[in-house]
């Protein structure tokens, strides 16, 4: 038996969830389907982080866009998904980078967006008191934040059928056929058919390419987080570092998460991870050089997501270059999870008006292959 | 604890643990000329069962019984096989690739290995009753590392509750050494002595017959025990001070306790092995969670093998022989031309084999019951570590939260410092429960190194490849 649908969205990460979720809004029934189960993989398992800050230039607008509705996610999906807004402040190390980070300042203001601002030794110092005294200043983007990412995904899944999507767990896409104008998607249950085909798969996204014809060079990778026991409180916002890798975020609980992007190794056929213990050592060096009250801190866990990467470190979205119907939405390269309100929003309205307000040029799979 | 021993980069065999199976493990591989290093956590060899035989103030023999000291024997015969002990060390990663992270003496170490060995045994299966984590509470296999390591004897009104031989042996071991016991509450199903006397012919040639028929008249001579008890429930303000519980369909009575030590059984410990990725099978007679491993021991991961009760439950005398035979595998792969001086396989699975007789009676016999495993109420707490009850883990599946994972990010369960040792178990049959399942289908956390916390200091002090020194110095 074949199941119809007016859109197919293949994977259920944020992405796909939001894309799906978006769809029912605007009155189509797209049916989800996840190979795994909802937010297993990237979207579930990530640090969290609802940033604006220090974004792609590219990225920037769509960022903003998805902030806004953040800010509102409660009223999108019914949970507040975790979200609060504490700030996210970016650390100059020395007195070189600071400079480089007030051009960049500067250059988003030329541009119409002030939702970054550089900030003085003092002005850190009173934002991040726990921060080390030879840091010179940095930028601090005050709307950011920070949300659960599984209970996110959840929520977008949750709302998403609640408006009439359907999301099937635990099949895989096996083929992918043209057939009279509509899509014929082979999966492990069965044939499920559509006009529309969204490729959110993630990780395995450069498969979905694959069959389509349409290659890509997507690297899988496996960004690596640790975390601590509890701790007394001593930050508010999320920490990062440009120059060594570093995200870094105390819960409610007291549990430090430890981030910033150094990479495992990951097996996307068996869905499983190793990590490597001498890179996340750099990640608990720099920890230790950036927070001296981290140096009494016990890690009790530490993970990794198996996530896309793209050559130039920004996503694909957009029509398929050769595909009539297909669209993709992937290779967020460890930053998608604030991107995926807003982007979800934005396919859906490519997808039923042919053309989006926000400028999404930069992210054609075309660029691949000029 | 400052480490004494030099570790060396890489090891032909490195063996985790050093109760029966590892010591048995270490002596063979070594003695056959492989380099071999066990870790062992503790501060000295043994294991749980074996723990302290070196050191243990308690002098009088017939106090911990002729099998407790039947471990000296295997120290003695590992001390003298060349293999090297480095007691203190906790293992918190093992790889794919062999590699182990190692925290000793304050460091970590990064140690190869061309085979591995995990001989990381057994922990007592949770026991979530209402109360359980009152002080004055606490479990049979805690009590008796007291007793052994520094010759505690609990006092007071002491009851002891649950099901098991380990339950019995513990009792023995308390009225030995002097102690009192005010009773012996057993969760025994009735039925349980109707299913197993199917097996109990194979028992019937055990060793552990004579010995266990004898240990339980010595035990009901000198205590009161009460059989059948389908309700238990720790009850106190601040700590224990009642015990309720209910025997049959007979209406609840209360005891005055100081001290509640529970138990319903050991099953491997799977921290490690899970967090490898190992393929691991749900035991319908053990009840529990056990790698799926060939005769020898070895696990789906190339290089991997697993002995001892890690393996699956089977005591200590099959622990050693479990020992045994994957030290004849190393040997096998890595220096074949030695088997000669070690024992022939076939004399090697026959003493297993003998070991492992009886088995089955004893599992089926000790089974513990659905209740006792699953908790009836809603508050009683499954997750300690995060405090997460009965009741919002069935809730939350009722939400559709299908598995152990998604109940992590759900409700943080499993989530503490314990990494799911004291609900994984727990979580597993409830999900399995609610949603008319096996708990095979439902699976397990998906668990990560660390295994064991480690403090971010020994991390971040980790000795670096070249290239990353060269790069500090640049910097």
């Amino acid at each position: 038996m074949t199941i119809t649908a007016d859109a197919i969205v293949i994977g259920a990460g944020i992405h796909g969830c939001s894309t799906a979720l978006h769809l029912a809004m605007r009155g189509l029934k797209p049916i989800v389907i996840e190979k795994d189960y909802a937010g297993k993989h990237a979207s579930g398992v990530n640090a969290g982080g609802v940033r604006q800050l220090a974004r792609h230039f590219a990225e920037v607008p769509l960022s903003v866009a998805s902030m806004e509705l953040w800010e509102r996610i409660e009223d999108l999906v019914g949970d507040d998904c975790g979200f609060t807004s504490e700030g996210q402040v970016l650390v100059a190390e020395t007195e070189a980078e600071l400079e480089s980070f007030r051009a960049r300042v500067d250059e988003l203001r030329t541009t119409g967006f002030t939702h970054e601002e550089l900030i003085d030794h003092a002005e850190l110092k009173k934002l991040v008191p726990a921060v080390s005294d030879s840091c010179p200043g940095g930028v601090v983007s005050r709307r950011d934040g920070a949300a659960n990412p599984f209970r996110a995904t959840q929520a977008f899944r949750r709302k998403a059928i609640l408006l009439g999507a359907k999301v099937v767990e635990g099949v895989t896409v096996t083929a992918l056929t043209r057939q009279g104008g509509a899509w014929r998607v082979s999966t492990t249950a069965g044939i499920f058919e559509a006009p529309v085909v969204v490729n959110a798969a993630g990780a395995w996204a450069g498969r979905i390419a694959a069959m389509l014809g349409e290659p890509v060079p997507l690297e899988v990778i496996a960004p690596m987080l640790m975390i601590t026991s509890r701790m007394p409180h001593f930050i508010r916002p999320v920490v990062i570092l440009r120059g060594r890798k570093l995200s870094f975020k105390q819960f409610d609980n007291g549990t430090v998460l430890i981030g910033g992007g150094h990479l495992g190794r990951a097996d996307p056929e068996t869905n499983y991870t190793e990590l490597d213990w001498t890179k996340l050592s750099e990640s608990a060096r720099t920890v230790w050089d950036l927070f001296p009250v981290m140096r009494q801190a016990t890690i009790v866990r530490a993970w990794a997501g198996i996530e896309a990467r793209m050559p130039d470190d920004i996503p694909v979205i957009g029509p398929s270059s050769s595909s009539e119907g297909v669209y993709h939405q992937f290779g967020f390269s460890a930053h998608g999870f604030q991107l995926g309100p807003g982007v979800g929003a934005l396919m859906a309205e490519l997808i039923t008006t042919g053309s989006t307000n926000l400028p999404i040029a930069p992210f054609s799979i075309m660029r691949f292959s000029k | 604890m400052s480490g004494s021993t030099v570790l060396e980069n890489s090891y032909e065999l490195a063996i985790i643990g050093a109760g029966p199976a590892g010591l048995a493990a270490g002596a063979m591989a070594a003695k056959a000329g492989l380099t071999t290093i066990v870790l062992d956590e503790n501060p000295a060899p043994g294991g749980q069962i074996y723990r302290a035989v070196k050191t243990t103030p308690v002098r009088r023999e017939d106090i911990l019984g002729a099998d407790y000291w039947h471990g000296r024997e295997l120290v003695q015969e590992f001390e003298s096989s060349g293999a090297q002990l480095v007691s203190g060390a906790t293992v918190w990663s093992v790889s794919r690739a062999l590699e182990l992270g190692v925290s000793y003496g304050g460091r970590t170490h990064l140690i190869n290995a061309r085979r591995i060995i995990l001989a990381t045994g057994a922990l007592e299966r949770p026991f979530p009753i209402p109360g359980w984590t009152l002080p004055g509470v606490m479990t049979a296999g805690g009590a008796q590392t007291l007793l052994k390591t520094s010759g505690l004897v609990p006092s007071g009104r002491v009851v002891l509750a649950g099901t098991g031989p380990l339950l019995w042996l513990l009792a023995a071991q308390i009225l030995r050494a002097g102690g009192d016991i005010t009773a012996i509450l057993d969760t025994t199903p009735r039925e349980n002595y109707v299913r197993a006397l199917r097996q109990l012919p194979s028992f019937l040639i055990s060793p552990y017959f004579a010995k266990g028929l004898r240990l339980l008249t010595e035990v009901r001579r000198k205590t009161r025990v009460i059989s059948g008890i389908t309700k238990l429930e720790a009850h106190g303000q601040d700590k224990l001070t009642d015990v309720l519980f209910a025997a049959g369909n007979q209406p609840a009575t209360r005891m005055s306790a100081d001290l509640l030590l529970l138990h319903q059984g050991v099953v491997p410990n799977i921290n490690l092995t899970m967090s490898i990725g190992i393929a691991h099978r749900w035991d319908e007679l053990q009840l529990c969670w056990i790698p799926v491993l060939d005769r020898y021991g070895n696990s789906s991961v190339p290089g991997i093998a697993i002995a001892g009760d890690g393996a699956g439950i089977g005591g200590a005398l099959a622990a050693a022989e479990r020992g045994r035979l994957a030290a004849y595998a190393a040997v096998k792969a890595l220096k074949p031309e030695a088997l000669s001086h070690l024992p022939s396989e076939q004399l090697l699975f026959q003493a297993l084999s003998k070991a492992e007789a009886g088995r089955a009676f004893l599992d089926t016999l000790y089974q513990p019951p659905q209740r006792f495993r699953v908790p009836v109420d809603d508050a009683t707490l499954v997750c300690r570590c995060e405090e997460v009850t009965a009741g919002q883990i069935r809730e939350t599946v009722a939400l559709g939260c299908e598995g152990p994972n998604q109940l992590k990010s759900f409700l943080r369960c499993g989530m503490g410092a314990c990494q799911g040792r004291l609900c994984g178990l727990t979580v597993t049959e409830m999900i399995a429960a609610e949603r008319r399942v096996s708990p095979e289908h439902v699976g397990y956390y998906r668990l990560r190194p660390p295994v064991k916390p480690i403090p971010l200091a020994e991390i971040a002090a980790m000795p670096q490849p070249e290239s990353a020194l060269k790069a500090v110095v640049r910097g």
